[in-house]
């Protein structure tokens, strides 16, 4: 406790404001999604096209769906889509990464001549043609999947640079002489600064996956029972929301999705300012 | 010596990259279990009635060449990469069979390009003269209201910004169409007329958010660059802050956003096709959409091919320019 508020206290705004917005977003996804409610996506549970009122405070759909807790299970689902995509693609970006600074020579060479291709690669149109293929029979699994092939190559180039320049840091010449093996050297020295670095990859992975499923469910290609922020857009969208004017129904997730990306990226530009201002930069 | 090594680094990158790309676009779709010209022949007898098991053969083994599904899987990926990459032929659209693909991805493409295109180029220059201005001169007011305002906007996906937009411009307020709807005959004037006013939001859309990140990363490289110690020494020279912005900060932060611009040029393209669907701006956003809608694979295919070789092409473009603005690698 004392360690946080000693951190709060150094934090700048923008990574408390984001800190605080993130936070307020994993509650709703996590913890508020499992408090007792009627399966949102099911149709006709309430009556359709209710306003606001105490019991449903955003409203119904025109399929009889509680907006609220539709959007509670969306965010729940971006939430997690994010995090998986961003886990598989640091812990293979780091590992790469890593590997490629550490090996060097011709295996360097190969594999950053492949990552490059992947940072430079459009992601949007090989996801178009993938999920179009799975159309209709893709998961949630299967959607992250494909999603965390494109979310490796940028940490993989940062770990790799970092790896360079720790490689020839004094600790790593004593380790050696110590007698350490190149495997231990990884795991104990260099993995902790890589773990730090990550951070900030992670929480970017996690927003540009969230950003890569709702465009690929604008164009209905992403898995039709799954409630996401984008399948909550796209619905409404479907269902003309914007000329009937049912301004909740396709607001709430528009402004949850606004809203949860600056809190993202606050947090991101936040914590890598808080890092730079630790390091005394 | 080093400016050779750096050309054949980034044409070999350029060519890995869309040998990749198109390698990928070759192999996932025949790990699907399900069969492209079997699914054609059915939409085709859906359409236009029911064909005798003769004609129906003959059209399926017509498919076949057409789709390049004769041969062996290694005979096939050969003709796709000589057919499909080196000449541009994908065979005949499903949704207006038989026109060719091409033909109407070359309709399409010179709208996507012109969009992507001015709003790159201007949300590069805007952005990076606001955030060298508001980096340069950290602590006024001004800069920290700009910086706000790129901050909200940047993360935000192209599709939410044009949604909002087409929302509050065109729903609620009524300035502009819903969607774009060109006149198929009329004279010229009219046509450009319709075009401009149906450009204008997707262009903003794509500036805004393209200004935002531009603003954003121009800022902190600027204000890192000012603390620098050759900044200070022109300082104790006396010379203007003038300058020393452009001279000083500008140069040694501009050859970053170079190298940034080049590897954002994916995003945009992405950025583009989304904002295209949601104003129904006729590129090839647009038509990718549609063929998703119609399980068009061979448009699918051809737009996708084509979007790499495009952006890899454009990426690849700025990168040489790199070595004209970056005298190190010029000269060695």
């Amino acid at each position: 406790m004392a360690k946080f508020k000693k951190f709060w206290k150094n934090a700048n705004f923008r990574l408390k404001a984001g800190l605080i917005i993130t936070t307020i977003f994993f509650i709703i996804g996590f913890v508020i999604y499992f408090f007792p409610h009627e399966d949102p996506f099911a149709f006709n549970t309430y009556p359709n096209k209710l306003g606001a009122s105490a019991e449903h405070p955003l409203g119904t759909t025109n399929m009889g769906q509680d907006v609220m807790w539709l959007l509670v299970e969306a965010i729940h689902n971006s939430l997690t889509i994010g995090l998986i995509v961003a886990l598989i693609g640091t812990v293979v970006g780091v590992f790469v990464g890593l590997l490629a600074g550490f090996a060097g020579g011709a295996l360097d060479r190969v594999l950053m001549l492949i990552t490059d291709t992947f940072v430079v690669i459009p992601s949007l149109p090989i996801l178009i043609l993938m999920t179009s293929l799975m159309k209709g029979s893709s998961t949630v699994i299967l959607m992250a999947l494909v999603l965390a092939m494109f979310a490796w190559a940028w940490p993989s180039r940062q770990i790799r640079s970092m790896a360079l320049t720790i490689k020839e840091r004094d600790f790593i010449h004593t380790a050696r002489f110590s007698g350490e093996g190149t495997v231990q050297i990884v795991v104990t020295e260099i993995l902790p600064f890589a773990l730090s670095w990550s951070l900030s990859n992670f929480m970017n992975a996690v927003l540009s996956a969230i950003g890569s499923e709702s465009s690929l469910a604008v164009l209905g290609l992403s898995p039709g029972s799954l409630v996401s922020l984008g399948n909550m857009i796209q619905w409404a969208r479907e269902k003309n929301a914007i000329f009937t004017q049912q301004w909740l129904w396709i607001g709430s997730p528009i402004v949850a999705t606004v809203v949860l990306f600056i809190g993202l990226f606050l947090l991101i530009t936040g914590y890598n300012d808080y890092q730079s201002m630790k390091r005394g930069r | 010596m080093k400016f050779r090594s750096y050309f054949i680094k980034r044409v070999l990158t350029w060519a890995l990259t869309i040998w990749i790309g198109v390698t990928f676009i070759f192999f996932i779709p025949r790990m699907f279990p399900s069969d492209p010209v079997q699914n054609m022949i059915a939409q085709i007898t859906a359409r236009s009635g029911s064909m005798d098991p003769a004609q129906r053969e003959a059209l399926e083994s017509q498919l076949r060449v057409q789709f390049g599904l004769e041969g062996s899987l290694m005979q096939q990926y050969g003709s796709f990469l000589w057919n499909g990459l080196l000449h541009f032929n994908f065979g005949p659209s499903l949704m207006s069979y038989p026109t060719p693909v091409n033909d109407i991805i070359g309709r399409n493409l010179p709208y996507t390009v012109c969009l992507s295109l001015f709003s790159t180029v201007l949300a590069w220059t805007i952005g990076n003269l606001i955030g060298l201005l508001a980096g340069f001169r950290k602590n006024k007011r001004s800069s920290k209201i700009l910086e706000g305002i790129a901050i909200c906007i940047y993360p935000v996906p192209y599709f939410i910004v044009a949604l909002i937009f087409q929302i509050v411009f065109a729903f609620i307020l009524g300035w502009f169409p819903l969607t774009t709807t060109l006149p198929a005959s009329g004279d010229a004037a009219a046509f450009w007329a319709a075009l401009l006013r149906a450009s204008i939001l997707p262009a903003v859309t794509m500036l805004l958010v393209g200004t935002g990140w531009w603003i954003i990363s121009m800022k902190s490289l600027a204000g890192t660059t000012a603390e620098e110690d050759f900044v200070r020494y022109a300082r104790y020279r006396g010379l203007s802050e003038g300058k020393i912005g452009r001279s000083y900060v500008f140069h040694n932060s501009i050859l970053t956003q170079i190298t940034a611009l080049a590897m954002s040029l994916g995003g945009v393209f992405g950025g583009s096709i989304m904002t295209e669907i949601i104003f129904g701006y006729p590129g090839v956003g647009s038509l990718v959409q549609k063929a998703i809608l119609s399980t068009d694979y061979n448009m699918i295919l051809g737009c996708i091919t084509i979007s790499i070789v495009a952006v890899s092409t454009a990426t690849l473009i700025v990168d040489l320019i790199y070595p004209f603005i970056d005298p190190r690698i010029r000269y060695s």
